[in-house]
């Protein structure tokens, strides 16, 4: 029984940081891009994922039985826009602001390649506990990363940390940070720090 | 933004300066994943500029015609997706049947783009933005080709950058992402070229 539960604890850790979507499989790079300029954005979508994840996570692996192989696919994506709506819905009527600065990029998650390739790749194999774990790791590894690269935009590019200003008055923002390029150039050296420590592993 | 009738406008604002890969990240995943070698790079540009026209002209007549009437907007998602991943399907079997060579030139990127975000982010803006069938047409037509532009200009430059002596840890992805951006400053300055 507790080896069990270790196994379950792995595939929730598994998504934060061993197989972490971003950073290792460089999936659904266009929403931690595009919405990294502020960390409420940020953390907005973040939450919208990690629903939108387990969520069809879970209703994935609840059919998987049913649904014929050869026309899984189509029946996933529609499960996920499912999710993707209701959540659409949701966030404009309690948060219209987040909403609205996410814009086009909420939709879209419905071609986020995480989301679809979690699907298939483990809840259309594993049962409905695994895969919410599955689900909950992968997402928050998500918005660990979307999260990071949010503070470090919004402090440097901007001084403030959701919003509150933490830097000074003196301080001079680097605009280009909450500049489309700051976001490129954020996530390239957090790639090169990650594999630079992988590098440091293999070493010892 | 979009509220100039003028054409041009529309075009120059789609593939310029709002360029879909630098300026609104959109279609990243093969961004960075095909533009290691030129050849693959122009064509998914292409194939992205011909399916994207093709399929943003679909969902925009689904839309206004089948789910505005009918005030079923809130199936949006669902329904634009399965518009463009029946209609790639679609397209790859008369391509295959009636263009075998175009067939062959495009090879496996024709099913890839089902998953490409510029489709349906133009399918969607168009919606966004209100704008009627034929400033749909040369708004996703702007946009796919800014795409085809951007990821064959970063090829061009990701084919150079394999020979340079660049520091261990920033190989591979990492410079491309620092490239992306050097890049993405660049068409940042397009952003001045005329007010709207």
């Amino acid at each position: 029984m507790e080896n069990r539960k270790l196994i379950d604890f792995k595939v929730f850790l598994n998504g934060i940081w061993r197989e972490n979507p971003i950073l290792f499989i460089m999936l659904g790079l266009c929403p931690v891009l595009a919405v990294s300029s502020s960390v409420k954005d940020a953390l907005g979508m973040g939450i919208s994922v990690i629903f939108i994840l387990t969520g069809s996570n879970l209703v994935i692996s609840l059919i998987r039985k049913i649904v014929p192989n050869h026309v899984r696919i189509p029946v996933f994506i529609v499960v996920i826009a499912t999710f993707v709506t209701i959540t659409d819905y949701i966030l404009a009527a309690y948060s219209p602001q987040i909403h609205k600065n996410l814009g086009v990029y909420l939709p879209l998650i419905v071609v986020n390649c995480i989301i679809l390739g979690r699907a298939e790749g483990f809840a259309s194999k594993n049962n409905v506990f695994n895969s919410i774990l599955d689900g909950l790791g992968m997402g928050i590894g998500f918005t660990l990363i979307i999260f990071i690269i949010s503070s470090v935009r919004e402090i440097l590019g901007n001084g403030t940390f959701m919003g509150k200003l933490i830097l000074g008055e003196n301080f001079k923002p680097f605009l280009i940070m909450i500049m489309p390029p700051g976001a490129f150039l954020v996530i390239g050296i957090l790639i090169a720090l990650k594999q630079k420590l992988e590098k440091g592993k293999k070493k010892c | 933004m979009l509220n100039e009738t003028n054409l041009f406008f529309i075009f120059l604002s789609a593939f310029l300066i709002n360029n879909i890969l630098l300026i609104r990240f959109l279609g990243l995943c093969s961004f960075i994943g095909i533009s290691t070698n030129i050849k693959s790079s122009i064509g998914m540009g292409i194939a992205v500029v011909f399916v994207t026209v093709m399929a943003c002209s679909l969902s925009w007549a689904v839309y206004n015609f089948l789910l505005a009437p009918f005030h079923l907007e809130y199936l949006r998602t669902t329904t634009f997706i399965l518009t463009i991943a029946s209609f790639v399907q679609f397209e790859e079997m008369i391509i295959r049947k009636k263009l075998p060579a175009l067939y062959r030139a495009f090879g496996i990127y024709l099913p890839l783009i089902t998953t490409n975000c510029v489709i349906l982010a133009s399918a969607f803006l168009g919606i966004d933005y209100k704008l009627s069938f034929i400033q749909n047409l040369i708004f996703s037509f702007g946009i796919s080709f800014g795409y085809c532009f951007g990821i064959i200009i970063f090829a061009t430059i990701r084919e150079e950058i394999e020979i340079a002596p660049i520091p261990e840890s920033f190989k591979g992805v990492p410079i491309a992402f620092i490239l992306a951006a050097l890049m993405s400053l660049a068409f940042l300055g397009f952003k001045g070229l005329f007010k709207l």
